[in-house]
Order: structure tokens, then C-alpha cells, then sequence
């Protein structure tokens, strides 16, 4: 992977970073690589049209709310740490995790993955999934196929089928619960590399 | 394995029967169990049978029967000469006299037996299933195979010659396809992928390995001199036996693990493992035995490079039969919209065929048909009618149970024929360890190596349980009973091994896997209806996934399943399904359809109690109960006319396409309005009458009206009767509260509702003050009524003035306006249109009405000074042109002209009267249509009779529908102000 020292050596706060995102440090390497031939001006930063210059991205129907999720509240710039921050929420779960009280919630843990996924649909940030929000990402999702009033049925449907406290909005833990029965360690993992 | 003429055969659909018909039929009646094995090719090895001349340019059976025919052949049927073959019976049982009756056995025995063997199966399973405390212990397939035994036993008891045992003929071409293709088909392709990785390790290395370190160690056992002498086996020999044995039994591990219901994961991982090591069997298993046929000792390298390149040619030669046979299939059903009915059949042929190609070829037939059924699925469910997915799916499933019962229970038969055992202990228990050893030890070693590529790590339960379900079953008996006696020496031996291997995995560790399993705690699955979150979200997911794949530069599974779903929605779903499917297929959309489906479902068995529940649970949640009360009547009652309408649509609209779609958009439509409806429904619950029946016979007036509703475009009679029936009860109001007039504002959010359930309630609020809150709709809709109402009594009469039968002919001349009203009121519309349903409750109820205000506004004229008699004259004649209406089937034309008079008396008219006694009738009428366009209570512009009515019925289009939205949200507070009242 062309990886060594001096690569690494290029990275702030590299011990911080593997703690926090327990990535190895090939994983950190190969990252580091990547986001480089990423950012095509070398700034050591990435903006939006870095990543919308990924071609598989752009056939992604929620190519451009994912790459928003890259990027923190208001921020048009990210960093490497960063960068590797967000992809680190979609490592795999360890095997048998530490229960240690005190110890933070790891990066990649159920909570912070859905976390992810919820940001995608909650764009105004006011921690629910409004009628509107799911309807911009089901007509994103679902295209043309489908009329717009059949996704208004199905809009109204799922917000009736997750919303437990009848405000027709989809809180963060209506959300979860919503999905308490499926596998989301796996299903919003990725075996990387 | 190979079948040409089968092949054919199948082509040809019927005549799979013929190769049944070409066993005989057996000397003796000593045992019928013995003849009915014969047919299902069971013992036609040795048995003293005949192959009828004639019956034998079917070809089946070619080697067997041939050598059989050579035989005497022994007819017993009294009926048929035993000098002539059975072929001849037309002509050599010609018959000296008339046969009233005659015994005719042969002519059909065998399909009547191998119907036979199968209503034995089927009975069989019944039988277990009668007892659900042995099935809960024992699995199926023990019970099948000790059923089999003892069948075998009662025949070799009665016989004591008989030798059965499954053929494997018909094992391969017969038995397995439909358990194959029920698998297949039926396979969860999602999981299938997912695993893929994981599920071709085991089926190609880990068949490997077990092959031939089975082989090689019973070779060492067999060099350590530990075994008999008498065991004739070389290496290759043995290689030959390990190849056949290591082979996981997709038949087994169904059977077994359908009933222990471990995590999805572990079952598509064995299963899959099972289905997919088909081709690694057939390639070790033809490559071995030819290299036992040439003898070892002439094998060269060559060889092994051709059994290497056999391999990959066998099985990817195999998917590639099923891909292109699922490619047909798939574009068959697009054009079957107008050959519904074979629909299901295509897809039985076409996979069949894929099969039996693969045969032919000798690549992996389960490989083919594992991959055709599983890749056809999407396209061929999208495309094929929901009655004809139905039938696949138990069409399949009990083609499967049954083929999968007969297996079990012939693998019982066979173990009782003990000619062709040759037991040697060492070699049994040895297999029998290093089977399981060999077994136990590649799954671990695979699953760490898989371990480190694995997502989500398969534990050591999990590994236990893989180890443990690894089954041998017929797959296994069939190959070695096909073993040639000539070339591999110990073929006694190996069969009574393959048997007692079988048998021990399938009973043994069939019996204790559950237990096993509970012990273990491995992770059950959780099987749960999905939902539309699930799936919603599961698909964003993917897409999170895809993204992060690619951001993170990391061409993996996700970004190959992205592009793979791309290339099918672009290409392959465009080419394959048909416009309509295409159009609508989706899986959070078919998620939606289903629970909206659901929903109905539930909704409808849970009856009348949804009202009574103020907090609702999704519909889709309780599971169905009971049918409390009629299904139409309960949907109608609680969804309302829009399901009503929705039903209308299905029965009329007839092109396939469009049905398709409407029958789902309006299922759908009907749902979404649910909700509303019923916290609605809660709120009147308390006005529930209980008169059920008066509440159905309301319902199917309410959707008889709505079906006539969409057909009915009759404008007059429809528009002036309901609005007149309105008004006639708006005049009621002051005498006895009507509760009609509170309906019409009520009823347009929730018809049904208001209309059975608030009636009580509108009772009170009817007042003045709803009068004035009434909209404009309302009024106008009155005027139009007045409007027409004097011009037909104008008609009726004299039909003098043109100026004013001009305005009453306007309304005719809009049907729009009276549907449109209709639409919204459909209960308006339907006294005039519906005679047969409505005329019962209108002709009753409205003649009382009537007469009731008839009588008071009468008596309130005789109380005038001077009721003019010419009035009550005129307005007797009038009323009987409405009654002759009535008759001639317009029910609701009687409120039309008695409306009038109700109006005029008390209010106005009496005034009128008085002021001009001596008017003509003409002119008192002409009066009276002052006060009807523009009451005192409802101020508004009131319109002259001439030009102003003209233009009236152009004014009521445009503002009805605005009026009605107003009512709609001025209903609802009286409704519920009312509710709380009382």
C-alpha cells in the first residue's frame, strides 16, 4: 500500500486518532492515501467538489447527503482527522467489546452509525425526521417510478408506522427503535480492507 | 444421469407418464407394495420383469428394460391372454361376447400406482403431523425413513425376493429438480450474495478437502490392515467413496434445518454450501470413477489437469445453463398478459429444462437449476399475475414435500434390501468418524480464514452447528448405488457404508441438532414482518455504504452490488419485466403494498372493535384474528366510500396493465385515509345505534350509491331529487329536528360515519344557526333545485313560460354540476338513481316526511284565513306527476315537487297566499320560487327568476366544490361539539 513511516509521520495527532477512531495504522495509511488523490489542489483540505468528483458518487442517489454528512455544521473545508472520523463510524463493531463504564462511546458503536444515517434525512438538524425530510430522501431514493402521491402514501406511512409519540416527526430514538430489530452493526459496516 | 430421451419427454409435458408406463406389471399379487415400487423404477434392476414390446418405443429406461425384455414375460391379468404381450391387447383380447364390465389393470396401473406411492407419502405425513408432540422431537425425514423400513420390511417379509432400492434414475431426474428448484427459487437472494464468499468456500474447498481427506485416511486405515481383506479397494477406490460421501445433502439439510430455525446466516451458509458443492461432487465423483475404470495404474497427468479444467467447466458451465435459461424465462413471462393461465407452467418448464440441459451436458445440474430459479425470481415474480405467483409458490412447495417425503422414504425402503450390503464394521465406523472429524475440522479451518474477510465473524456455535449440519443424505445413495459392481469391487461395502452413514447423520444428528441447538443457545432467527422503516432505511443504507465504499476508495461488495443494481434498473429490469411491472417495482414500494395490504387484511377481521380502541396500534401489527362480521361490510364501514370507489374501479376497469395498477393505487389510496378516519370513527363511537342490521342495509345503500356514482351521469333527476330531499328536511327541521340537513355538512369529510353514527348528534345540532353556517354550495345547490323544480312543475302543468324553462333547462344541459355534487355527497345523489336499494328507505321514510310536513303545512294553512283552495288543488296535481315518477323508477323525483310546497307553505307561500288568493296557480308558484332562491335566513343576493337563474347553474359548479371543502372543515366542529355534549 506504499505505506511507511514517513507517511504516517505526516499525520497530526496520529496516536489521538487511532485511539479514537481504532483504525490500525495501515488502515490510517491507506486512508491518508486516499484522501490525497482525493484532494486534487493538495491543500490538505477536502471541500464538496472533491468529493463530487467521485464518479461512482455522482449515480448515488444520496450521493451529495452523504458527502454532506462529511462535513460538520456549516463547515465547506475538512481535514484528514476528519475525514477518517466519519469513516470510522462504518468499522465493524469489535467482537467482544470492553464494557468499561467510563470509557466513551466508541466511534463506530450502533448509536453513532445510526447517527450517521439519521443526519442523512434530518437536514434541518432539529433532531426529527419531518414529514417533508423523508419525502425528499424517498424521492430521491425512489425516482421517478413512482408518483409523487404515491410517495406522499408512503411518506405518511412510515411516519405513522416509527412515530411513537404522535408528534408525525421521526425523533432520533423513534429512529432507533424503528430498527432495533435489524442488524445495523453489519448492515452500516464495511470490511475495510 | 444422462437422459436424452428424457429430455425430450419433457417437452413433451405429458408423456412423463409413459416412462412409468414402461414397467410391467408384476407376475405375483402377493405384496401391492411390491408392484407399486416397480413403476416409480424402484428394483427394475432384478426384478423378473417385462418391458412390453410396444411400450418400449417410449424408449425410457433404455439399458434396463432391454435387457429385461429379454425375459419371459408374465402376464397375470385374467383378462388378457397370456399368449400375447400386453401392447397387442386391442387385438388379442377381442372379446367372444359383450364384457359388461371388464378388468382392465394393466391399461392404467401404472400411474394408478405411482399415485398410489404418493398418497401413501402424503398419508404418512399427515399421520406424523397428527401428533405434534413426536414432530416437535423427531424430524420428518426420521420418521419417513423409518416408515420406509418398515414398509421395506412388510415387503421383504411378503416377497422374500424383492429388492428395492431408490433409483437413482429416478432420483436425478424425478425427485431432486423439485426440491432443487423449490430451493432455489425460494432462496432469499439478498442473503444468498451476502454470503457468497463465504458459502463458495465451503461448497468448493471445503467439499475438497472432506473428499479427499476422507479418501486418503480410509486408504491408511485400509493399508494399516485394520480393515477386512475382503474390502477390494485401491486409493482410487477409496477417493471414488470419499467423493460421494463428503458431499453435503441439500435434501437432508433442508429437512432438518427447515425445522430448527437458526439465524438466517448459519442456514444460507449450510445450505447454500449444500446446493452449491454439486459441482465439485459431480467433477470428483466422474473423475474418480473413470480413474477407477481405466485403473489407477494408467492415469496420467493429463488427466488430472482435465479433471481440474472438468471442474471449472462443470460448474461455471452450469450457472451459465441456468443464467441463460433464467434470461428466457424471465422474458417468456413478460409476454404472457394474455396466456395467464400457463404462466405458472413456464416457469416449472423452463427451469426443468435448464436441468435436464445441464444434464445432457453433464455440468452441474443443481447448479443450474439453482441459479436459474434463483436469478429469475425478481423478474418472473414482477411479471407473472398475483394468482399465478401463488400457484408457483405451492405448486413448488408441494412438489418438493413430496418428492422430498418419497426420498426419505425410499432411502427407508433401499436400507431393507440387504443383497447388495456388505458390512464391514471397520469401514463403517471409520467413515463415520472421519466424516464427522473431517467435517469438523474444515469448518474451522475455513472459518478462519474466513474469519479474517468476514464482516460479522462466524463464532464457535456457529461453527459447531456447521460441523454438526453437515448431512449426508440420498445425493450420496444415489451416486454410490450408481457405482458399476464390475470396476469398483467394493461396492457392497461401500453401499451398506452410504447407508449407515446416511442414516446415522440423518437420524442421529437430525434427532439431536435440535436439542443441540437450544443447548448452545445458537441465535435463532428472529423473524419478524418487515417494515417499511426497515426497508426504507436498509435501503439508504446500501447507499451509505456504496458512497462510503467509494470515498474511502475500497472497491468492495457494496460498490460491485451498487453498479450490479444500476446495470439491472437500467438494462436488465427494462428488458426483462414489463412496463407496468417495471414501473412499479420497487421494494419499498412492494414493502408498502404489502403492509398497506396487510393492513386492509387486519383491518377488516378486527371488525367493528377498531372503533372501540381510542389508541390504535398499527394495523399491521396484531396478527388476524376472526372474522366477526362480513368483510364488505366491516371495510365499507370503516374505510368509507373511498374504499368503496376504490372497489367500484377494480370491477370495471378491465384492461390487465391498468388494473394491475389502479387494483394497487386505489388498495393503497383507500389506506392512506385510514387513519383519519378513524380517530373520526372514536369520536362518534358513542352514537353507534345498535341496530347492526340498519347499519348494514345503510352501508350497501351508501356503496350501491357510489357504484352507480361512477356510472350514473344522468344530471336531472339525480341532482333535483337529492337536493330536494335535503331541502324537504332543512323545512323539517323546525317540526322534528331533521337530521338529514346536519348530515349533508357532516357527512362530506366522513360519510359513513355521519351518516350511521352522528345521527343522533347532528339531531341536536340541527338549528338555525347550522343553517347559516351553512355555505354557499348548500344554497345555491338549493337554488338550482328551485330552479328546476318550477320549471318541471311548469313543464308538468303548463309548460308556459320559456323564459323560466330556459333556466330549468341549463342544469341539464351541465351534467358535470350534479355529478361533481354527487361525488362529494354521494348519498345525494343516490335516492334518485338507486330505486331497487334506496327506493326501501326513500319510499318509507321520505313519503312519511313528506306527509308529515305535507300535513303541517297544511293545517298552517287551513289556520290562514284563507287557504286558497286552487293551492292545495294545484299542489295535489302536483304531486302526482312525482309519484308516476316514483313508478317509473325515479324514487327521489317525489321530494322534488313536495319539496316546494313544504317550502312555500309555512313560509312564504301562506304569505303569498294571502296576498293573492285569486292568483293563478302559475303565479303562486312563480312567488313561491322567490323565497326557495333566496331564504331571509341565509342573506345573500337573492337572484331574479329570469336572467339571474340563468346563470345559476354555472355558479353552482364553480363554488360547490369550494362550498363542500368549507363544509368539510365546518363539519367537524359540530360533529364533535356535539359528541361532547352527550
Amino acid at each position: 500500500m506504499g505505506c511507511n513511516a514517513s507517511t504516517l509521520a505526516k499525520i497530526h495527532n496520529l496516536d489521538e486518532l487511532i485511539l479514537e477512531t481504532g483504525f490500525s495504522s495501515s488502515h490510517i495509511c491507506h486512508l491518508y492515501n486516499r484522501f490525497h488523490s482525493l484532494d486534487k489542489d493538495d491543500k490538505g483540505l477536502l471541500n464538496r467538489g472533491d468529493f463530487q468528483n467521485i464518479s461512482e458518487l455522482a449515480v448515488n442517489p444520496l450521493g451529495d447527503r452523504i458527502i454532506n454528512n462529511f462535513f460538520p455544521d456549516g463547515m465547506d473545508l475538512i481535514d484528514f482527522n476528519s475525514f477518517a472520523r466519519t469513516l470510522a463510524r462504518f468499522r465493524p463493531m469489535e467482537e467482544n467489546p470492553k464494557k468499561e463504564p467510563d470509557s466513551p462511546e466508541p466511534i463506530n458503536s450502533r448509536t453513532n452509525k445510526l447517527k450517521f444515517a439519521f443526519q442523512l434525512y434530518d437536514q434541518d438538524k432539529d433532531g426529527k425526521i419531518s414529514n417533508n425530510e423523508l419525502l425528499q430522501v424517498l424521492r430521491m431514493m425512489l425516482g421517478v417510478q413512482v408518483t409523487e402521491e404515491q410517495l406522499d402514501n408512503i411518506t405518511d406511512r412510515t411516519i405513522q408506522e416509527a412515530d411513537l409519540d404522535g408528534d408525525h416527526a421521526i425523533s432520533f430514538k423513534e429512529f432507533k427503535k424503528s430498527l432495533e430489530k435489524m442488524d445495523v452493526e453489519n448492515a452500516l459496516s464495511i470490511r475495510f480492507l | 444421469m444422462h437422459s436424452p430421451v428424457l429430455f425430450q419427454l419433457v417437452v413433451l409435458v405429458t408423456s412423463t407418464f409413459c416412462a412409468v408406463w414402461t414397467a410391467d406389471f408384476p407376475g405375483s399379487d402377493a405384496s401391492v407394495i411390491s408392484e407399486i415400487l416397480e413403476p416409480v423404477g424402484i428394483a427394475v434392476e432384478s426384478s423378473p420383469s417385462s418391458a412390453p414390446p410396444l411400450h418400449r418405443q417410449y424408449g425410457v429406461d433404455t439399458g434396463k428394460i432391454a435387457s429385461a425384455a429379454a425375459r419371459a414375460p408374465v402376464i397375470t391379468d385374467p383378462m388378457v391372454s397370456p399368449t400375447s404381450p400386453p401392447g397387442n391387447r386391442h387385438r388379442e383380447t377381442e372379446p367372444v361376447s359383450f364384457e359388461i364390465v371388464k378388468w382392465n389393470w394393466e391399461h392404467a396401473h401404472g400411474p394408478f400406482l405411482v399415485a398410489v406411492w404418493i398418497m401413501v407419502a402424503s398419508l404418512a405425513k399427515i399421520l406424523f403431523h397428527l401428533s405434534s408432540k413426536v414432530t416437535t422431537v423427531v424430524p420428518e425425514s426420521c420418521l419417513l425413513i423409518l416408515l420406509g423400513l418398515g414398509l421395506g420390511g412388510i415387503v421383504l417379509a411378503a416377497t422374500n425376493r424383492t429388492e428395492y432400492q431408490l433409483d437413482p434414475k429416478m432420483f436425478f431426474l424425478f425427485l431432486l429438480p423439485p426440491i432443487v428448484l423449490d430451493s432455489g427459487y425460494f432462496m432469499p437472494s439478498r442473503l444468498f450474495f451476502d454470503n457468497i464468499g463465504t458459502i463458495l468456500m465451503y461448497a468448493v474447498v471445503g467439499t475438497l478437502w472432506n473428499s479427499s481427506a476422507t479418501g486418503l485416511a480410509l486408504w491408511g486405515i485400509k493399508q494399516a490392515g485394520l480393515m477386512d481383506e475382503k474390502v477390494d479397494a485401491g486409493l482410487m477406490d477409496f477417493l471414488l467413496f470419499g467423493s460421494l460421501i463428503s458431499a453435503v445433502d441439500p435434501v437432508a439439510v433442508l429437512a432438518v434445518f427447515e425445522e430448527v430455525h437458526v439465524n438466517e446466516t448459519l442456514f444460507i451458509i449450510v445450505f447454500g454450501e449444500s446446493l452449491l458443492n454439486d459441482a465439485v461432487t459431480v467433477v470428483l465423483y466422474k473423475v474418480f470413477n473413470t480413474f477407477v475404470e481405466m485403473g489407477s495404474d494408467k492415469v496420467r497427468a493429463v488427466d488430472y489437469v482435465k479433471g481440474v479444467a472438468s471442474f471449472f467447466v462443470v460448474s461455471l458451465g452450469g450457472t451459465v445453463v441456468g443464467l441463460v435459461f433464467a434470461f428466457i424465462l424471465a422474458l417468456t413471462t413478460r409476454f404472457t398478459k394474455r396466456a395467464r393461465i400457463i404462466e405458472p407452467l413456464f416457469v416449472f418448464l423452463l427451469v426443468y429444462l435448464s436441468y435436464l440441459t445441464a444434464e445432457i451436458a453433464s455440468l452441474s445440474s443443481i447448479l443450474a437449476m439453482t441459479f436459474c430459479g434463483l436469478c429469475c425470481k425478481k423478474y418472473v415474480e414482477a411479471n407473472i399475475s398475483q394468482k399465478s405467483r401463488t400457484t408457483v409458490k405451492y405448486t413448488m412447495k408441494t412438489m418438493a414435500s413430496i418428492a422430498e417425503t418419497i426420498i426419505f422414504m425410499f432411502l427407508g425402503i433401499s436400507a431393507v434390501d440387504t443383497s447388495m450390503w456388505t458390512w464391514d464394521s471397520a469401514l463403517v465406523l471409520f467413515t463415520l468418524v472421519f466424516v464427522f472429524v473431517f467435517r469438523a475440522v474444515g469448518v474451522i479451518l475455513q472459518t478462519w480464514v474466513l474469519n479474517r474477510f468476514r464482516l460479522c465473524p462466524l463464532d464457535r456455535i456457529d461453527q459447531v452447528m456447521m460441523s454438526y449440519g453437515g448431512l449426508r443424505g440420498a445425493v450420496a445413495f444415489a451416486l454410490v448405488i450408481l457405482l458399476d459392481k464390475s470396476k469398483v469391487k467394493a461396492k457392497d461395502y461401500f453401499v451398506a457404508t452410504t447407508i449407515t452413514v446416511v442414516f446415522f447423520t440423518v437420524m442421529f444428528q437430525g434427532l439431536t441438532i435440535k436439542p443441540l441447538v437450544k443447548w448452545l443457545k445458537v441465535k435463532r432467527s428472529n423473524q419478524h414482518k418487515p417494515t417499511l422503516n426497515e426497508e426504507l432505511h436498509e435501503r439508504a443504507f446500501d447507499h451509505i455504504l456504496a458512497a462510503v465504499e467509494d470515498i474511502a476508495g475500497h472497491h468492495g461488495y457494496h460498490h460491485w452490488r451498487d453498479k450490479w443494481e444500476h446495470f439491472d434498473k437500467k438494462y436488465l429490469s427494462q428488458l426483462l419485466m414489463r412496463k407496468s411491472a417495471y414501473r412499479i417495482k420497487d421494494e419499498i414500494w412492494d414493502v408498502y403494498q404489502k403492509l398497506n395490504i396487510r393492513d386492509a387484511m387486519s383491518f377488516v377481521d378486527q371488525g367493528g372493535h377498531v372503533l372501540s380502541s381510542a389508541k390504535l396500534s398499527l394495523p399491521s401489527l396484531p396478527s388476524r384474528t376472526s372474522f366477526s362480521e362480513t368483510s364488505v361490510t366491516n371495510l365499507l364501514r370503516e374505510n368509507g366510500s373511498g374504499v368503496c370507489l376504490d372497489l367500484q374501479v377494480i370491477d370495471t376497469v378491465r384492461s390487465g396493465k391498468d388494473k394491475e395498477d389502479t387494483v394497487m393505487h386505489h388498495v393503497l389510496a383507500g389506506n392512506l385515509y385510514k387513519p383519519r378516519k378513524r380517530y373520526q370513527a372514536n369520536y362518534s363511537r358513542h352514537f353507534i345505534s345498535a341496530d347492526e342490521q340498519e347499519w348494514q342495509d345503510r352501508e350497501v345503500i351508501q356503496r350501491n350509491m357510489r357504484c352507480r356514482l361512477e356510472s350514473f351521469r344522468s344530471t336531472k333527476h339525480s341532482v333535483y331529487q337529492s337536493k330536494g330531499k335535503s331541502r324537504h328536511k332543512k323545512s323539517q327541521k323546525k317540526h322534528r329536528s331533521s337530521d338529514v340537513n346536519g348530515e349533508v355538512p357532516n357527512g362530506k369529510p366522513k360519510r359513513n360515519i355521519s351518516w350511521q353514527d352522528t345521527v343522533p348528534v347532528v339531531m341536536t345540532m340541527d338549528s338555525e344557526e347550522e343553517e347559516e353556517d351553512n355555505s354557499e354550495a348548500e344554497k345555491e345547490e338549493d337554488e338550482g333545485i328551485t330552479f328546476v323544480a318550477r320549471a318541471a312543475d311548469e313543464v308538468l302543468l303548463e309548460g308556459k313560460p320559456s323564459s323560466t324553462l330556459g333556466v330549468c333547462q341549463s342544469p341539464f344541459l351541465l351534467p358535470p354540476s350534479p355529478t361533481c355534487a354527487e361525488k362529494e355527497l354521494p348519498w345525494k345523489g343516490d335516492q334518485g338513481d338507486l330505486p331497487a336499494c334506496v327506493s326501501s328507505e326513500t319510499t318509507k321514510i321520505v313519503p312519511i316526511d313528506l306527509q308529515q310536513a305535507w300535513n303541517q303545512s297544511i293545517s298552517s294553512l287551513e289556520s290562514l284565513p284563507s287557504p286558497p283552495v286552487s293551492e292545495a288543488q294545484q299542489l295535489q296535481r302536483r304531486t302526482v306527476p312525482p309519484a308516476r315518477l316514483e313508478e317509473r323508477g325515479a324514487p327521489a323525483a317525489l321530494a322534488r315537487p313536495l319539496q316546494d310546497p313544504r317550502f312555500q307553505f309555512p313560509e312564504r307561500a301562506t304569505a303569498a297566499g294571502r296576498r293573492s288568493e285569486e292568483d293563478s296557480a302559475e303565479c303562486i308558484q312563480q312567488q313561491e320560487l322567490r323565497p326557495l332562491m333566496s331564504p331571509d335566513k341565509q342573506p345573500r343576493p337573492g337572484p331574479s327568476t329570469g336572467s339571474a337563474g340563468a346563470r345559476w347553474p354555472v355558479q353552482f359548479n364553480r363554488a360547490a366544490r369550494v362550498s363542500l371543502l368549507k363544509n368539510l372543515v365546518t363539519a367537524s366542529p359540530y360533529k364533535g361539539s356535539g359528541q361532547t355534549d352527550l
